[in-house]
């Protein structure tokens, strides 16, 4: 696996893609459904993306293809760049009102046995 | 609160034998002359997190406004990803205890650390060299002895011998390097000191090295972080106004529901949904076997409020899994995010983009 993970890029982008990449897949090694499905839904949430689908071509390949579609001939590895940029945000949003919940100190607290 | 009304938009409808509106909608393009583009700071309004319940091992809270597959992205991570430090390497120098060496080393490999992972690095092959930075050892030296001193007719083996059980409590932590140092605040040991590992009679032996690293659950099940992390769908009970439940048959209503999630009052006999109690609503959909309950009731499940019960059994407090899991997720955005401009780059320098066989 080492070995793999040193050759292979992070992303590739697959045969077939649009010269001005307005319509590209792109391949993600070493991500599955949890990355592949935050990052769907997030491309998805862009207007100018006319289609984005995720699919894991073969569970004992450890990669996933990430399919991205735009209007108006515009590039998709632009909006996959927002796209993770927008899931960041999230993650830090998330994470700041979990903070926030835990500070307040209003929840029950229990002993258990382990 | 106003009577709750079933939405589609927001709602998965639960029936006897389907569901229906699982997927969520709110995408571009969806609704005509809706936006629903992604916007950070209605997230920010939108988006809540409320804790409810937290011990010593678990942890109950809410995840509100966010789709199930940022819902989902975190369990996965809390379950595969997160990083914990566990037994990898068994060295047996003598084991004459009846548990074969092969099943006593993968019972050790099993048993919660409690080390914190940050201390050390991954170990990326078997190949690369141990080191104080990579590797953590312990010695497991156990030798079982009769007891002389018990009277004649006792019969309890933990009295008769001593050591006659291997427990987690017998790890024996070796430093190496720095580690004294490092890990001076918090020797590590298992998190359980109650495990048995293996049982002994007199003349029989443990006498192991034990070599613990850093890894993942989605490489073996003994790194998982969590015991478990789970999400379900707030629960929901929308009642008819057009149908009211007839007070001759209210308490039969009620019994169709979890405890406590119907109220009926008790002069008027009408019903009504506890919303406080209605998370606690089992789903059991009993009220749609009742004919006489026909169209009183629609059961619903609320699309973006998850329930997130998470336990922990290892290294981690439970409160600080979530953020460990935000953590992971932010470093996986970072490494796809660094790779997708360095395509970028490669493609404005005019390079031709690196194309993979399809």
């Amino acid at each position: 696996m080492a070995d793999a993970t040193k050759t292979t890029p992070k992303i590739q982008i697959l045969k077939g893609a649009a010269a001005d990449l307005s319509a590209a897949t792109y391949q993600i090694f070493d991500e599955s459904h949890t990355m592949g499905n935050a990052l769907r839904w997030m491309l998805m949430k862009n207007p100018k993306v006319e289609f984005c689908g995720y699919s894991v071509p073969h569970p004992s390949e450890n990669h996933i293809n990430v399919r991205i579609q735009m209007y108006d001939e515009l590039s998709s590895l632009d909006a996959l760049l927002e796209a993770l940029s927008n899931l960041d945000d999230l993650c830090e949003t998330v994470e700041q009102k979990y903070q926030d919940s835990l500070a307040t100190d209003t929840y029950e607290r229990w002993e258990e046995q382990s | 609160m106003a009577a709750a009304t079933f939405d589609t938009r927001k709602h998965v409808g639960v029936y006897a034998e389907h569901v229906s509106n699982v997927s969520s909608t709110d995408y571009p393009g969806h609704y005509p002359h809706e936006d629903h583009s992604w916007d950070p700071d209605q997230f920010r309004q939108k988006c809540n997190v409320q804790v409810n319940r937290l011990s010593n091992r678990s942890i109950d809270f809410d995840l509100v406004g966010v789709d199930a597959s940022i819902a989902n992205a975190f369990r996965r991570i809390l379950i595969a990803e997160v990083p914990t430090i566990a037994i990898e390497q068994v060295y047996v120098w003598n084991n004459t205890s009846v548990i074969v060496d092969e099943v006593l080393a993968h019972r050790l490999g099993l048993v919660p650390l409690n080390v914190d992972p940050s201390f050390l690095e991954f170990k990326e092959s078997p190949s690369i060299q141990a080191t104080d930075r990579n590797t953590l050892v312990f010695k497991l030296e156990v030798t079982c002895t009769r007891n002389r001193n018990t009277p004649k007719d006792v019969t309890d083996p933990k009295m008769l011998y001593n050591n006659s059980e291997v427990l987690s409590s017998d790890l024996r932590w070796v430093p190496q390097g720095e580690q004294e140092e490092i890990f001076a605040a918090n020797i590590p040991t298992p998190s359980n000191p109650n495990i048995v590992l293996a049982k002994l009679r007199p003349g029989q032996e443990v006498n192991m090295e034990l070599h613990a690293v850093k890894g993942v659950g989605k490489d073996h099940a003994k790194f998982c972080a969590v015991a478990t992390a789970s999400y379900r769908l707030l629960p929901l009970v929308v009642l008819n106004p057009e149908k009211p439940i007839p007070p001759s048959s209210a308490h039969k209503f009620q019994k169709c529901f979890s405890p406590g999630v119907i109220r009926v009052d008790p002069v008027t006999k009408e019903v009504s949904v506890d919303e406080k109690n209605l998370r606690n609503e089992s789903m059991s959909r009993e009220v749609y076997r009742h004919v006489e309950f026909e169209d009183c009731c629609q059961l619903a499940r609320v699309r973006d409020h998850f329930i997130f019960n998470v336990e922990s059994e290892g290294f981690y407090p439970p409160e600080r899994l979530l953020p460990e899991s935000i953590k992971v997720m932010r470093s996986k955005i970072a490494t796809i995010k660094k790779a997708a401009e360095g395509l970028l780059a490669s493609k404005d320098s005019n390079a031709d983009v690196e194309m993979a066989e399809g």
